[in-house]
């Protein structure tokens, strides 16, 4: 039996940046992770020889002061790509290409409307940005902090002015399409911009409520103005965070399953591994998803009966599926000189939206919508020399489609290469091997309860104070020494490490 | 009529006369003008065809006021709202679940379906008990300008806040989660079973644009429910002698207090000279001058039909064109010569004098919206069927019956647009679905009229067909509805107002938004308020 | 078209019986309900009283007396988790629960509020029974997420159970047959053969009183009824209805839901629901036996000491004090409570009732304001109230074993 003050279960991104920022400010920190290899679904895996490709989403929204705080740099971490471009596609149609600053390709109306989306929106987003690194305030513990934390997020809205706060509040609630149609006119254009508003959620562009906040949420780093790509996919970034956190004096342990938490007395008191090693720790922070944490890991017997309801109604079942391809060459895009960009096979919200109503039903389009890059034409240390590789996000593969995903596999990846030849004629010829992982796999690969990115849905109803759930939201548990700092805490998915340094923060703070 | 009122409310919809009743009462000289040669818009009854009395827009009520009700006597001038009870929604085979008032039949009745979700009922019914509590504070008061400074602002959001934090900390987080979540999500907290969870779900879309799925329809259930007939919250009533009982009796109250109507008086253009509201230009070339102009149209239709563009501010045109106003809901109004007979329902059951709806899961309504989502009218519509005559004796004569069909979806706009034909064929598709389980039930037809998003555009003037004058999504609710900025029922220029659903507190036959907007008015008219305020629940 | 439909015949479905529903002990209830006076509970026809409350009343004190009590709710809880799930849900210890025992317990939400109470009964090392006046699988069935390995069932139609009550209970029940029931201890369970298949006995019961409770196959609950109606004739057996066992159970001490508390799962206001703490339920709140729902919440209260108090009084005069606004000074200048429930108690010869009443003023002076019928003229009087700590009635042969007499 081994001794530590804070056991961290999972090697995720989010465990990791936790570990480090402990780590960092002297504790005694163990990683353990059940996979022979870190990072999670943040990590960079060999799908076939030489080429390697990111388990999960490639794109982060890291913020300066995490990369700065950890040395990320200086243990490896760098960008391929500072910005990279999307760019929206559709049969028969010119690219458009959108950056931070610019569309080009798009009509002039278009093009004259995008500045002021981006005004407002990048407005918004600042205003709101400090809140994803801070811990949720609960309206009414009387702690200092909470308050402070309520008064300033109404001061960031005051702040806004009178027209735009008023925006933002009517905003916030508008599904994707709403928002876009306000703006803009071409559908592939539309389609492109709304894809951050639901990638990863059951939810598609005419659903309300939560389209703005996410896209708000992805719009949140501050590393480059723009969509930075790592250089080593997400891996490059996970790595960097472990070599961290081991610089730290932090023990990451892989191969290592956590079975059970223990409790002694109401409080943590360390981990059970698969093997039946117990490791002490009066700190257990879980970067699992909260199914898992709570009623997997700690178990309902510790817990109170609504919370523990609460947890298991979560919606966690994941709609996103990801393609790896392994290409000979590079492959033609019609339109595009070169492949280069975040290639949105999107023409249109509605397409996206009847793909969305397949879904619903367990079912999947037969037209994917896709947002595809070739990270190798940046970054030659995932492919062979000369060759490539294909990243896929596509929308929508639920969880739980009927049938079980053993029985869809082949017609599903026949579905997504049928899309992609649309846009790349004869592309099929060029694929050497392709690895598709469905929510199913994810759940599988990575302990991960219904595959899904966030952990839990990205929503309102599941933001801010209510994430994962009120009584578990400030990175602390009901159960004494238990704390969570994976996605499905506050600010929920994506390749950026807060969760886990908010946690970090949180713990450190408590004590 | 005169030349010069003190206040011109356009259109007699009973929003419209509730806010010009209380003008009149507060000594102003009001006239309301209306479009069609009838008054109440969509609260309306009219013998469409001889011995029938139709209600063929609205046809139920629960969101009445009755503090209005009672302050503008309502029922010395023919009022009277009668409950009534009684959902029957039937699955393909025929079986069903129904509602019953009485609390240990419907415990049973749901039994046999789940015993499980006959359990939790009184938990669901608690907690959105809970939330219509809190709700139903906010519907005969003005929302708070969240940006504003002014006192009163600041009073309205103390009064918002102190409402919230009444109800625990717990239950504002509970809360929180409500309003955004979707009525699927919502209803999969508390029950397990397909009928079960369809018989509750249907009142979250009614009149909507969105599915069962979509977050923001578990306040539109909540919406439906939060009315109440005397103080019994969720149940519905029908006003004796037709919905249009109620836009004659707020007419009789008008004219008790000496305000004037005129209908075949559609209203041109409201008339803006210095940025002051002078009046209304009649269709017709007559102009009547007020300077108090109080619109009862959707903001839609307010802001792009009736004031000319170089009036208002270019940003609030753009707003009123993005405002949300999508017709989703169809009705099919039908007078028979018998009773419907449900062959599954035994002979003389209590269940054959309520309402009908033939749903089975919420599957099947979320693929109906889909329908909707691509410009078509479903195969299989949802349909709430109501047989207003059973209930009240005056709408037929003794052994014929009239019963009111409302259908989501149907969209305002299909391919090619909506022609006579199309019209019918919606009808049919409509009498199809019932004879699925009223064999029967076309046999009895003396006379119907279908009415899609378009008829009910054209005639009523709801733009789209929208019963609710505007999407209940959280963008266009309290503060926002119909626009930010502009909640608090002022118009762009000075002396022009709104009073119709598009403003707080939203759709349905509620009377509060006329009340709230008159309010609103005499303030700024320097005049002592004479809108009761609401009853508030013990 | 519209999805097809293959409608069953109206008499093919099982439609919801309309009016009460009776119990299997109906037809002898209703034959000795002499003017039909009934009420409903759960749906079923429940007895207001037979012939006279106040008789029947006497039964349960001095002979022994009979009340239908079918249409509580059972459930069985069954399975390798049902100890671990039931011992997360209610507040005392069941991993120290021995078999075939039955223990008074209560369940609480997240928040340390009240849900309901019932009995709970042990019946093997992983086979339990819940009974409860009110339906609670829903909330069986929340608390049971996490805990896949059991079943929960509705078992309420598969027993008929009445509650015999009263000092002649015991001696009845071995004229009966059921010889070693004298050996019962308070809380136990034993089984005997009976009718066509077997007669569980508990030593239970909401009287305060030696009594038992008596659990059968529907199929024989006539024969139950009828054996003891026979046989107690001699033992001045009687019929009871709710009338007289609220009488009985007021004197006890036992708690009505819906009466005395408010279930907190259906409470839309604030602070009209009740901790246990607050009630007096203190003592079956374990806070040893390691994590319950409510745990921490109550801990928290009880640390605090600040919640409401659901005391005993013994008010001057003889005018019961139901619905009475309670005081702490004569002058009704400041509102302290209410009284939950109230009544002459016969055989204390007093007038008790409980109030529920804000903490600081417990133990201070307490008037209650009584509204009174005076030949249809209504008075109102001042009474002043006593705070008792000990229980109305508890007689010693409730706890003897064997009791006295048998």
């Amino acid at each position: 039996m081994s001794n530590y003050d804070i056991a961290i279960i999972g090697a995720g991104h989010n465990g990791l940046a936790c570990a480090a920022y402990l780590a960092k400010a002297g504790r005694k920190v163990l990683v353990l992770e059940a996979n022979d290899e870190v990072g999670g679904l943040a990590a960079t895996r060999e799908f076939a020889p030489g080429f390697r490709a990111s388990v999960a989403q490639t794109l982060p929204q890291l913020n300066r002061g995490l990369v700065d705080d950890l040395n990320l740099e200086k243990h490896g971490f760098k960008l391929a790509l500072d910005a990279m471009p999307t760019v929206a596609m559709a049969p028969g149609k010119s690219p458009i290409s959108i950056t931070s600053g610019a569309l080009s390709g798009a009509s002039a109306e278009d093009s004259a409307a995008y500045p002021e989306y981006r005004r407002l929106l990048s407005k918004f987003a600042d205003a709101i940005n400090p809140f994803w690194h801070k811990r949720p305030p609960m309206i009414a513990d009387g702690d200092m902090g909470d308050l402070a934390t309520l008064g300033k997020f109404g001061w960031n809205l005051r702040r806004l002015g009178k027209d735009d706060m008023r925006e933002l509040m009517r905003m916030i609630a508008l599904p994707a399409q709403d928002l876009m149609d306000e703006f803009f006119q071409d559908d592939a254009l539309k389609a492109a911009l709304s894809w951050d508003c639901n990638i990863g959620s059951k939810l598609a562009p005419r659903s309300p409520n939560n389209a703005v906040l996410a896209l708000l949420l992805r719009m949140s780093g501050d590393l480059t103005d723009g969509l930075p790509l790592p250089a080593g996919g997400a891996g490059g970034f996970t790595d960097a965070l472990a070599a961290s956190a081991t610089s730290f004096g932090a023990e990451i342990r892989c191969g290592a399953a956590v079975e059970k938490v223990l409790i002694d007395d109401m409080s943590v008191s360390g981990v059970q591994l698969s093997n039946g090693e117990q490791v002490q720790a009066t700190t257990v922070i879980s970067n699992a998803d909260p199914k898992t944490s709570f009623l997997t890991l700690l178990g309902a017997q510790h817990l109170d009966v609504q919370f523990t309801h609460r947890i298991s109604r979560l919606r966690n079942q994941g709609y996103v599926a990801k393609l790896h391809l392994a290409l000979d060459e590079i492959p033609t895009f019609t339109g595009l000189e070169k492949p280069a960009g975040r290639l949105m096979l999107t023409p249109s919200m509605k397409y996206i939206e009847c793909a969305f109503d397949d879904a619903k039903y367990g079912g999947y389009a037969n037209e994917l919508p896709m947002e595809v890059i070739i990270p190798s034409l940046v970054d030659d240390s995932l492919a062979p020399v000369g060759k490539h590789v294909l990243s896929a996000n596509i929308q929508y593969a639920p969880y739980a489609v009927k049938g079980g995903w053993d029985q869809h596999r082949e017609q599903f990846l026949a579905n997504a290469l049928a899309t992609l030849s649309q846009y790349s004629p004869g592309i099929e010829s060029q694929v050497s091997a392709a690895e598709l992982l469905t929510p199913a796999d994810l759940e599988q690969q990575f302990n991960l309860a219904g595959g899904h990115w966030h952990h839990a849905e990205f929503a309102i109803d599941t933001w801010w104070m209510n994430r994962p759930t009120y009584g578990a939201s400030q990175y602390t548990t009901p159960i004494s020494g238990f704390h969570l700092c994976g996605a499905g805490a506050h600010p929920g998915g994506g390749l950026m490490g807060t969760c886990g340094a908010n946690a970090a923060r949180a713990i450190l703070e408590d004590r | 009529m005169k030349s010069k009122y003190d206040a011109i409310v356009i259109g007699a919809g009973h929003n419209g006369l509730t806010n010009a009743a209380y003008l009149a009462k507060s000594g102003l000289d009001v006239l309301v003008v209306e479009k069609n040669d009838y008054i109440g818009g969509a609260a309306v009854s009219r013998e469409l065809h001889e011995g029938w009395l139709y209600s063929n827009c609205s046809y139920v009520c629960s969101l009445l006021r009755q503090s209005i009700h009672r302050d503008l006597n309502l029922t010395r001038h023919g009022l009277m709202i009668v409950p009534y009870s009684g959902t029957t929604n039937f699955s393909l085979n025929g079986n069903y679940i129904a509602e019953y008032g009485d609390h240990d039949m419907q415990y049973r009745e749901i039994k046999r379906h789940s015993l499980r979700d006959a359990d939790a009922i009184h938990r669901y019914e608690t907690d959105l008990m809970r939330y219509a509590k809190l709700i139903r504070h906010f519907l005969l008061r003005t929302p708070a300008d969240p940006t504003s400074f002014k006192p009163r602002d600041l009073g309205e959001m103390m009064f918002m806040a102190k409402k919230f934090a009444g109800m625990g900390e717990e239950q504002v987080y509970e809360f929180m989660r409500f309003m955004t979540m979707s009525a699927g999500d919502f209803l999969d907290e508390y029950f397990e079973n397909d009928l079960v969870k369809a018989l509750y779900s249907t009142s979250s879309i009614i009149g909507t644009a969105l599915g069962v799925y979509s977050p923001g329809t578990a306040y539109v259930l909540l919406h439906h429910v939060m009315g109440d007939v005397d103080g019994a919250v969720g149940a519905w009533g029908l006003a004796r002698g037709g919905m249009g009982a109620i836009s004659n009796a707020l007419a009789g109250a008008l004219k008790e207090h000496d305000g004037e109507i005129l209908t075949e008086a559609p209203v041109a253009q409201i008339i803006v000279k210095k940025g002051c509201a002078k009046g209304v230009a009649l269709e017709d070339g007559r102009e009547i001058n007020a300077d108090i102009v109080v619109s009862n149209l959707d903001p839609k239709r307010t802001f792009t039909n009736i004031m000319d563009a170089a009036d208002i501010p270019s940003d609030l045109r753009k707003k009123a064109e993005n405002f949300k106003i999508r017709g989703s809901s169809g009705k099919v109004n039908i007078a028979l010569t018998g009773k419907p007979d449900f062959p599954s329902l035994p002979a003389d059951h209590k269940l054959r004098n309520g309402s009908f709806q033939f749903l089975d899961s919420m599957e099947r309504m979320e693929r109906a919206y889909d329908d909707w989502k691509h410009g078509r009218w479903s195969d299989d519509p949802f349909i709430e069927m109501t047989q207003s005559s059973v209930w009240d004796p005056t709408l037929a004569s003794p052994g014929h019956y009239f019963v009111s069909c409302f259908i989501q979806y149907c969209p305002a706009e299909v391919e090619g647009g909506w022609t006579p034909d199309k019209r019918d064929a919606f009808g049919k598709t409509v009498i199809d679905q019932i004879c699925n389980y009223s064999p029967n039930f076309r046999d009895h037809i003396a006379h119907m009229e279908v009415r899609t998003p378009f008829e009910i555009e054209n005639e009523i003037g709801l733009t789209e067909g929208n019963i609710f004058q505007g999407e209940l999504t959280i963008d266009q609710l309290m503060f926002n509805r119909p626009f930010p900025g502009y909640s608090q029922y002022r118009g762009p220029v000075k002396g022009m107002y709104m009073c119709g659903s598009g403003t707080h507190p939203g759709g349905g036959v509620s009377s509060a938004c006329g009340a709230n907007s008159a309010r609103e008015i005499l303030m700024d008219l320097k005049r002592p308020n004479v809108v009761p305020e609401d009853d508030v629940d013990e | 078209m519209p999805m097809q439909t293959n409608l069953q015949a109206a008499d093919t479905i099982d439609h919801v019986h309309e009016g009460v529903i009776y119990s299997p002990f109906h037809r002898r209830t209703s034959a000795k309900n002499i003017n039909q006076q009934w009420s409903v509970w759960n749906g079923y026809a429940s007895t207001k009283y037979y012939a006279d409350a106040h008789l029947e009343y006497f039964s349960t004190r001095n002979t022994c007396g009979v009340f239908d009590v079918s249409p509580m709710r059972k459930y069985r809880i069954k399975g390798p988790d049902a100890e671990a799930m039931l011992n997360r849900m209610v507040t005392r210890d069941v991993t120290s629960q021995a078999v075939d025992t039955v223990a008074y317990n209560i369940w609480c939400t997240d928040a340390g509020k009240l849900i309901d109470d019932g009995t709970l009964f042990r019946v093997s090392e992983d086979d339990f029974w819940l009974c409860a006046a009110d339906p609670n699988f829903d909330w069986l069935q929340l608390s049971a997420v996490g805990f896949p390995n059991l079943e929960i069932t509705d078992i309420s139609e598969d027993l008929a159970s009445l509650a015999l009550q009263g000092p002649t209970s015991c001696a009845l029940l071995k004229a009966m047959g059921f010889s070693g029931i004298e050996n019962a201890t308070p809380f136990s369970i034993m089984r005997f053969p009976f009718g066509a298949g077997e007669i569980t006995i508990s030593r239970t019961g909401y009287t305060g009183d030696l009594g038992y409770e008596l659990w059968v196959d529907p199929a024989d609950a006539e024969l139950l009824w009828d054996q003891l109606f026979s046989v107690g004739q001699v033992y001045g057996i009687q019929p009871l209805g709710e009338d007289s066992l609220e009488m009985a159970r007021i004197e006890a001490g036992f708690l009505a839901p819906d009466v005395d508390f408010h279930g907190s799962l259906h409470t839309v206001d604030r602070g009209h629901d009740h901790s246990p703490l607050e009630l007096a339920l203190g003592w079956i709140i374990n806070f040893k036996k390691g994590h319950f729902s409510g745990r921490a919440a109550l801990a928290k209260e009880k640390a605090a000491g600040k919640h409401r108090r659901l005391i005993k009084l013994d008010i001057e005069g003889n005018k019961p004090a139901e619905n009475s606004i309670l005081y702490c000074d004569k002058g009704c200048k400041k509102t302290i409570g209410y009284v939950t429930s109230a009544m002459w108690s016969p055989v204390v010869k007093a007038n008790i009732a409980y109030g529920l009443v804000e903490g600081q003023y417990a133990d201070g002076p307490i008037w209650a304001e009584i509204y009174h019928q005076k030949e249809l003229r209504w008075v109102r009087k001042l009474a002043q109230c006593t705070r008792v700590t000990k229980p109305f009635w508890a007689p010693e042969r409730a706890r003897q074993t064997p009791p006295s007499d048998c």
